[in-house]
């Protein structure tokens, strides 16, 4: 077994080999949620808190039942109800969290690095759901295990990813997972939101849609992140779905394989037309339930990696 | 000095028609077995002793695969082991299960397969097939068909090799291994 990891705290830090251990591991766990008794007692007896500081409900949801299903005890945690706003801090807040002998965290926070912050001083495992504008893991993992499961590998896919990079924490972590495991990637938005840096990081750019959908294999949409952006970055939702969304007229110039991809929540008329997303190549709800085997897989991984630390290990 | 031999290919391939038979014998009517080898040492062997099986009792006999490393108890304490497929034919409610591994020792991989099982049905009964029971048994676990029963040291290691694996056929002591389960 190639992991021996404690923490999963980003995409970047991972080599082709450890992604691919992870999307192994969830081929097995996915099996297991097909089964009539979808739960086994791999994480019998640990405790898993849900530190969700900016609010989520699909990954928190898809963590607290990933961690059910592996017979751990969650305990859920949101910044709401919590000292975080009487003015406690992040780190008060996790010491308190493992005083109680906590053994995994899972944490999402809107600001880039805390996870990596509460790695260097939790004796417990850490696990990335999201910070700030930088990376979200398991989205870029089930994300590959999805196109994976689809067409068998990732190696020379052309994939496109379109919409708002800028802010996007899901296009961050999948660029790397996708670049990692050999993908040629595509960037598409408006150029507010998809600047030239990007290409140094070995993806193309361009804002001209059909010319970054015309020969993809996958199309990942974005969502338009309203609540991220300080200024307006685009002059309208209506010209950005007339610019930049799958309508029915780009959506009959791709490829007719090509695979659509949305991590959601969806803005139905904007990203993509509505219809579309529940088309036959949509897989937007598979990737829903692959991200339950991803985190199923990534908690078990990391509960193993107990480990590494002994050793003074990696992560 | 090389590691000594335990069984060559020939007495490998005998052990393996001597157990059919002997599941035969325990089990008349072929129609409710299932086999059912436990990840990974265990699959081959099930597979081999399907196809002596159905030529026994001149049926095709339900094959399966079970991985236990999501139901061991000693997850945490090492680096996660990879998980196989598990794949169980069919409804094993109310069926007889051959459970089949390579080697048993502790009974701690055997306990963890019936709590596996247990996810897929409840079987009529469960029985048990090793190819070498190597003694120092932790749990009140003990096999119903065995190949061979080797007397071993607690740190030895028996390493059984299957021509669909290792490309040869033979099993061997290997002296001052780790001691971790076989």
């Amino acid at each position: 077994m190639i992991w021996n990891r404690k923490h999963l705290l980003d995409i970047e830090s991972l080599s082709a080999d450890e992604i691919i251990a992870v999307l192994d591991t969830a081929r097995q766990f996915k099996a297991v949620g097909e089964r009539a008794i979808k739960k086994v007692p791999a994480l019998r007896g640990k405790t898993v808190v849900n530190l969700f500081v900016e609010p989520s409900t699909r990954t928190r949801i898809s963590f607290e039942l990933a961690a059910i299903r592996l017979s751990a005890d969650v305990i859920n945690f949101g910044a709401e109800a919590s000292s975080l706003k009487k003015g406690e801090t992040l780190k008060d807040t996790a010491r308190n969290l493992e005083a109680l002998n906590a053994d995994i965290i899972i944490i999402r926070h809107s600001a880039t690095g805390a996870p990596h912050f509460l790695s260097r001083f939790l004796k417990g495992s850490v696990v990335n759901a999201g910070d700030g504008a930088h990376e979200h893991p398991t989205q870029a993992l089930l994300d590959t295990f999805t196109i994976r499961e689809h067409r068998g590998k990732i190696a020379g896919l052309n994939v496109t990813i379109l919409g708002d990079i800028l802010y996007s924490r899901v296009a961050r972590s999948n660029i790397w997972a996708l670049l990692k495991l050999g993908a040629n990637v595509t960037l598409c938005g408006p150029s507010t939101l998809v600047p030239r840096v990007f290409e140094q990081m070995g993806c193309r750019v361009t804002y001209n849609v059909d010319e970054a959908i015309a020969d993809a294999d996958v199309i990942n949409l974005l969502r338009i992140q309203h609540e991220r952006q300080r200024q307006t970055m685009f002059p309208s939702i209506g010209e950005y779905a007339a610019l930049f969304g799958l309508t029915h007229a780009r959506f009959a110039r791709t490829r007719p394989d090509a695979l659509i991809m949305h991590p959601g929540p969806i803005n139905r008329g904007v990203e993509i037309a509505s219809d579309l997303a529940d088309c036959g190549r949509s897989v937007i709800l598979e990737q829903v339930t692959n991200g339950l085997a991803i985190r199923m897989a990534v908690l078990y991984l990391i509960n193993g990696g107990k480990g590494a630390q002994e050793l003074g290990g990696l992560g | 000095m090389p590691d000594p031999l335990l069984l060559d290919a020939a007495a490998l391939s005998r052990a393996l028609t001597r157990i059919a038979h002997e599941i035969v014998e325990r089990n008349v009517s072929g129609a409710d077995v299932v086999l059912v080898g436990v990840q990974t040492g265990g699959v081959h062997l099930a597979h081999r002793l399907a196809k002596t099986l159905g030529e026994l009792w001149n049926q095709p006999v339900p094959t399966g695969a079970l991985d236990v490393n999501m139901h061991r108890d000693d997850l945490g304490n090492h680096l996660a082991p990879t998980v196989h497929p598990t794949q169980i034919p069919g409804d094993i409610t109310g069926k007889t299960v051959v459970l089949v591994d390579d080697v048993l020792f502790s009974g701690r991989t055997t306990r963890a397969a019936l709590d596996a099982l247990n996810d897929f049905g409840r079987p009529r009964r469960v029985q048990l097939a090793v190819l070498i029971d190597r003694g120092h048994r932790e749990l009140p676990i003990k096999a119903d068909f065995v190949g061979k029963n080797v007397t071993t040291r607690a740190n030895e290691r028996v390493n059984v090799k299957l021509k669909e694996a290792d490309g040869e056929d033979g099993v061997w002591l290997v002296k001052n291994g780790n001691g971790s389960l076989a």
